[in-house]
C-alpha cells in the first residue's frame, strides 16, 4: 500500500467508537439512524436474552420444583408482539427511506466530477478537463460525481461521508456530498475487483474555502511547467501505473519500468519487440496489442485518459529510470 | 388406542435388547453405497458435509491468518482472494444449504411421520451423488486455477477472470439439482406419507420447517442453475449477457443471482429455527407456545423470501423506487422472525427447564440469532445500508445468522439426535463445555467485525489500515478457539461411539415418533405402527429409571402431577 495513502487513512479517523469523523451533514443523520436503531436493538436484545437467562434460572428443573399451569398459546400476547416490534420497523424504514432520499437528492447548484475506475485506481476529472487520482473538492459546496468503470464493477466509498455506489462499466452512475469539515478523509473501492482491490484505496481532501480553485490552476499547469521526466512520474504516481509497474526492477502486476527502455523484450506470443517510444505509446493507448511475456493481459487503455503531452512526460520519465 | 395399550407396546420396543437396527442389517461397502435407506443416506450426507464444513473452516482459518497483520502475512494477492472465495462457495454451497435438509431432514422426516422411508428413497440416494458430483466439480476447479470470483460469481468479473469459474458454475449447477431432489422428495414424503392421523397441525414443527424449505428449493434453484448456464454460455461461446463490452448487462447478473441467493438464506435458516423448537419444547417440558403462529411464520418466511432480492442491490444502481420498496419488504421478513423468538421465550416460561447439552446450544442459537436478526435492521434501513454495505458489518451479520444460527443449530440437532442415530449417549459434560467454547470464541471472532465495518472496514480486503489491526487480531484468536471448541464437541460424540453407554429409545422425554423406536431404530424405522398422539404432549413421558430413558405415562401416574421426578 502506498504509505502516504496509509497514513492518510489512519491521521483522519479521529471519530466514535462506532463511526469514523462525520464529514457531511448527512453522515451525521446517517450517525443519528445507526444509534436509534442500536438503541432499539440493544433493548429487545436485553429483553430477549434477559428473559432467557431468567426463566433458565428460575424454572430450571431441580428437586421440589413443580411445573404450573402455563397456556400453550394466547393470541392477544401474539399479536401484541407481533404489531408492536411491525410499528417500530415501520418508523425505522420511513427515517433510512428520508435519509436515503437526501443522500440521492443533490441540490440544484453542483460541481461536477468525472470518475473512472480502472482496475486498481481512480481518475477524478476536473471541468477543465485536468484529471487526478486523488479527490479535491472545495468545503461547504455541494459535489457530483458522475461515474463509470472501464472494466469491472468497482464502488466509490467514502466512510467519513457515510456514502457508497457502485462504478458498472457501460453505464454512469451518479452520488453527491456536501463536505463540511477541511481535511483528508480515505476513498476506497468497496466492490471487489480482483487482485488488488484491497489497495485500490485514495484520498477526498477537503480544501478551503477559495483554496480549491488556487489549487486547481496550479496543478493543471503543473504538466506544462515541470521538465518532462518529473512530470511523468507525477503522472506515474498519480494516474495508478505504480499499482502494477515498480521503479527498482521488482517484477508486480505488469512489468518494471526499470532498465527496461532500449531493451529487447519477448512477447507472449512468442516474438519479440524493442522497447521503444512506439511500443510504450502503443501499450498505454492498446494494452492488449503486444503483451510482454510471463504478464497477464489485464492492463486497462487509457485511451482518451491521457493526454499526448502526458503520454510524452510518461516516455521520459521511464527513459530516466535507467 | 388406550393409553395402557400404548404404553405396553412403547415397554416392548424398550426392553428389545440389541435388535437388529439399520446400522448392523447389512454389511459392505455397497450395502452403504447403493442404500436406499433414508437412515444410511443422512449418515452419509452428514459425514460428507461434515467434511466439506472442515474444509471451509480450513479455509477460515486461513483467511484468519492472514488478516493478523495489515500487510502481507502468510499468503499473497491472489491467494487470498481465492481462499476468500473457496470459504464462501465450499461453506455455501457444499455444507449449510445442504446441512440440515439433507442431513437431519433425511434422517428425521420419514420417523417424525412413522413412515418407512421417504416417497422416493432411489431419487434420495440420487441426489447425494448429485452432491458427490457437484463437491467434485468445485474442487476440481480448486485444483484447476482456483476460483477468485468471490462466492457471489459477480459479472463482468466473473465472466473476465482467468480461474476456473465454469468449472465451478458446473458444480454449483449439480448442486442445485441435489437440493431441488431434496426438496421435491421431502414435499411429496410429507403430502403423501402422513398417518391418517396426523393432520398438518398435528406435525413436529421441524416437519413445517423443512416444509417450507422444500417449497423454496423446488421454486428458486432452477433459477440459479439457469443463471450459471448463463454465466457459462457468455465465457465459453462470447454470448452478450451481462458483459457489458459484448452488450449485456452486468446488473442483470446481480438480479438474477439474488432471486436465487436470498430465498437460499431461507433454506439455510428455516430448518434450524425447526429443531430449535423441537429441542426448546422437550427441554422446558412444554408444548411449544402459539404452535400454529410458528408453523405458519415459516411459510410466511419462504414465500416474503422470495420478495426482497434488490436489498443486496441498494448501491447497484438500481432505481430508487426499488430501493425503497425492497426495503420495505425486507423489513415485513423480520416479523414472522421475530414471532419465533417470542415463541421460544413463551415455551420457557413457567417450563422445567433441563440444560441438556442440545438445549444449551438452542439457548446459544436465541442469543446469537437475535443479534443476527437485530442487525439485519440496520442493513434493511436504506441510509444506513448505504454506509454499511459491503463492510465486515455485514460480514458479521450474515456470520450470526449462518453461523451463529445455522451452524449452531445443527450442531444442536447433532447432540439431539446423536443418540438416536447411533444408540449411544455422550458426556453432558464435554458437550455443554464445547457449547460453552463455540458461544465465546464465536462472539470473540464476529463481533469486532461490527465495530470494523461500522468504521470503514470493506469486506474481501487483503491489506487494510493498521489502526483495524487490534479488531482483526481479535477476531482471529476467536476464530482459533472456535475451531477448538468444535474439536471438543467432535471428540465427545466420537468418543461416546466407543465408550458411551447405549441410549434408550426415549432419552429426552421427547413425544415426536422417532422416539417410539428403538435407538438406533430397525431398518423399517418401526417394529409395529407408532402410537398416535401430539408431538408436544410431552406428559405423556414420564422418566423410568428401569429404562434409563423415558416411556409413555399410564393412566394412574398421569393422575399425580404434572411434574416428573426424573433427573
Amino acid at each position: 500500500m502506498d504509505p502516504k495513502t496509509m497514513m492518510a487513512v489512519s491521521e483522519t479517523d479521529g471519530g466514535s467508537f462506532w463511526f469514523p469523523t462525520a464529514g457531511t451533514q448527512i453522515a451525521k443523520e446517517v450517525d443519528g439512524l445507526f444509534y436509534f436503531i442500536l438503541a432499539l436493538s440493544t433493548f429487545f436484545f436485553l429483553l430477549i436474552v434477559g428473559l432467557m437467562l431468567v426463566f433458565v434460572v428460575i424454572y430450571r428443573r431441580r428437586p421440589g420444583y413443580a411445573r404450573k399451569f402455563a397456556p400453550d398459546h394466547n393470541s392477544t400476547l401474539e399479536v401484541v408482539w407481533s404489531v408492536i416490534p411491525a410499528i417500530l420497523l415501520i418508523l425505522i424504514f420511513f427515517q433510512g427511506f428520508t435519509g436515503f432520499l437526501d443522500m440521492r437528492t443533490p441540490p440544484a447548484e453542483t460541481y461536477e466530477i468525472k470518475v473512472v475506475a480502472k482496475k486498481w485506481s481512480w481518475a477524478f476529472q476536473y471541468p477543465n478537463g485536468y484529471i487526478e487520482g486523488e479527490l479535491h473538492v472545495p468545503v461547504d459546496r455541494a459535489v457530483k460525481l458522475t461515474m463509470t468503470s472501464d472494466d469491472v464493477i468497482h464502488s466509490l466509498y467514502i466512510p467519513s461521508f457515510r456514502i457508497k455506489m457502485d462504478l458498472v462499466p457501460g453505464r454512469y452512475s451518479s452520488m453527491w456530498f456536501q463536505a463540511n469539515q477541511v481535511g483528508d478523509f480515505p476513498l476506497l473501492c468497496a466492490e471487489y475487483c480482483g487482485t488488488k482491490h484491497s489497495d485500490m484505496l485514495s484520498r477526498v481532501i477537503v480544501h478551503p474555502s477559495g483554496e480549491f480553485e488556487k489549487w486547481l490552476e496550479q496543478a493543471s499547469n503543473l504538466m506544462s511547467t515541470l521538465p518532462p521526466p518529473e512530470a511523468g512520474k507525477l503522472l506515474y504516481n498519480r494516474r495508478g501505473c505504480a499499482q502494477c509497474h515498480s521503479m527498482d526492477a521488482t517484477a508486480r502486476t505488469g512489468p518494471s519500468f526499470s532498465g527496461t527502455f532500449g531493451t529487447s523484450q519477448p512477447l507472449a506470443d512468442g516474438t519479440t519487440v524493442l522497447i521503444d517510444e512506439n511500443y510504450i505509446r502503443e501499450s498505454i493507448l492498446e494494452p492488449m496489442a503486444k503483451v510482454r511475456a510471463g504478464y497477464r493481459p489485464v492492463m486497462p487503455s487509457y485511451k482518451g485518459q491521457l493526454k499526448d503531452l502526458e503520454i510524452d512526460a510518461i516516455i521520459e520519465f521511464i527513459k530516466s529510470l535507467k | 388406542m388406550s393409553v395402557l395399550q400404548m404404553e405396553t407396546e412403547s415397554a416392548a420396543v424398550n426392553e428389545r435388547p440389541s435388535a437388529e437396527n439399520y446400522l448392523n442389517c447389512s454389511h459392505g461397502f455397497w450395502s452403504w453405497a447403493a442404500t436406499r435407506d433414508h437412515k444410511r443416506i443422512a449418515i452419509m450426507y452428514l459425514i460428507s458435509v461434515l467434511g466439506a464444513f472442515l474444509l471451509g473452516g480450513i479455509f477460515a482459518i486461513l483467511i484468519r491468518m492472514e488478516l493478523w497483520t495489515p500487510q502481507r502475512t502468510i499468503m499473497d494477492h491472489d491467494t487470498y482472494n481465492h481462499t476468500f472465495t473457496l470459504h464462501g462457495a465450499v461453506m455455501t454451497f457444499l455444507f449449510i444449504i445442504p446441512s440440515i435438509p439433507a442431513a437431519w431432514g433425511n434422517f428425521v422426516l420419514p420417523v417424525m411421520l412413522g413412515a418407512k422411508d421417504v416417497a422416493f428413497p432411489k431419487m434420495n440416494l440420487a441426489s447425494y451423488y448429485l452432491w458427490v458430483g457437484g463437491a467434485l466439480f468445485l474442487l476440481a476447479a480448486i485444483v484447476l486455477g482456483g476460483l477468485d470470483t468471490g462466492w457471489t460469481f459477480y459479472t463482468p468479473y466473473s465472466t473476465t477472470t482467468n480461474s476456473s469459474v465454469i468449472t465451478a458454475s458446473i458444480g454449483v449447477f449439480i448442486l442445485g439439482f441435489s437440493s431441488i431432489f431434496t426438496g421435491l422428495n421431502f414435499i411429496v414424503t410429507m403430502h403423501t406419507m402422513r398417518p391418517v392421523w396426523m393432520t398438518w397441525f398435528r406435525m413436529p414443527l421441524f416437519l413445517w420447517s423443512l416444509y417450507a424449505t422444500s417449497i423454496i428449493q423446488v421454486l428458486a434453484t432452477p433459477v440459479l442453475g439457469i443463471t450459471l448456464t448463463l454465466l457459462v454460455a457468455e465465457r465459453a461461446l462470447g454470448i452478450g449477457i451481462f458483459d457489458p463490452k459484448l452488450g449485456g448487462d452486468p446488473v442483470l447478473f446481480q438480479h438474477f443471482f439474488w432471486f436465487y441467493s436470498h430465498p437460499a438464506v431461507y433454506i439455510m435458516i428455516l430448518p434450524a429455527m425447526g429443531i430449535i423448537s423441537e429441542i426448546i419444547s422437550v427441554f422446558s417440558r412444554k408444548p411449544i407456545f402459539g404452535y400454529r403462529f410458528v408453523a405458519y411464520s415459516s411459510i410466511a418466511i419462504a414465500l416474503l423470501g422470495f420478495l426482497v432480492w434488490g436489498h443486496h442491490m441498494f448501491t447497484s444502481g438500481q432505481s430508487r423506487i426499488s430501493a425503497i420498496v425492497f426495503s420495505a419488504l425486507t423489513f415485513s421478513v423480520s416479523i414472522p422472525s421475530g414471532i419465533k423468538v417470542f415463541n421460544w421465550l413463551a415455551t420457557m416460561y413457567r417450563g422445567s427447564i433441563i440444560l441438556t447439552t442440545p438445549m444449551c446450544y438452542a439457548l446459544s442459537f436465541i442469543f446469537l440469532f437475535t443479534i443476527g436478526g437485530l442487525t439485519g435492521l440496520f442493513l434493511g434501513a436504506l441510509a444506513t445500508d448505504i454506509h454499511l454495505h459491503d463492510t465486515y458489518f455485514v460480514v458479521a451479520h450474515f456470520h450470526y445468522v449462518m453461523m451463529g444460527g445455522t451452524l449452531v443449530s445443527f450442531i444442536a440437532g447433532l447432540f439431539y439426535w446423536w443418540p438416536k442415530m447411533t444408540g449411544r449417549m455422550y458426556s453432558e459434560f464435554w458437550g455443554r463445555l464445547g457449547c460453552f467454547g463455540v458461544f465465546a470464541a464465536f462472539n470473540l471472532t464476529f463481533f469486532p467485525q461490527f465495530i470494523l465495518g461500522a468504521r470503514g472496514m470493506p469486506r474481501r480486503y487483503y491489506n487494510y489500515p493498521p489502526e483495524f489491526q487490534l479488531y482483526h487480531q481479535i477476531s482471529t484468536v476467536g476464530a482459533f478457539l472456535l475451531g477448538a471448541s468444535l474439536f471438543v464437541a467432535a471428540f465427545t460424540l466420537i468418543h461416546s461411539l466407543f465408550r458411551g453407554r447405549k441410549a434408550p429409545a426415549n432419552p429426552w422425554g421427547a413425544a415426536s415418533l422417532e422416539w417410539q423406536t428403538s435407538s438406533p431404530p430397525p431398518l423399517h424405522n418401526f417394529e409395529s405402527d407408532p402410537c398416535a398422539g401430539d408431538p408436544y404432549d410431552l406428559d405423556s413421558q414420564i422418566y423410568d429409571p428401569d429404562l434409563s430413558g423415558y416411556r409413555f405415562r399410564v393412566e394412574s401416574e398421569r393422575l399425580h402431577s404434572t411434574n416428573d421426578s426424573a433427573i
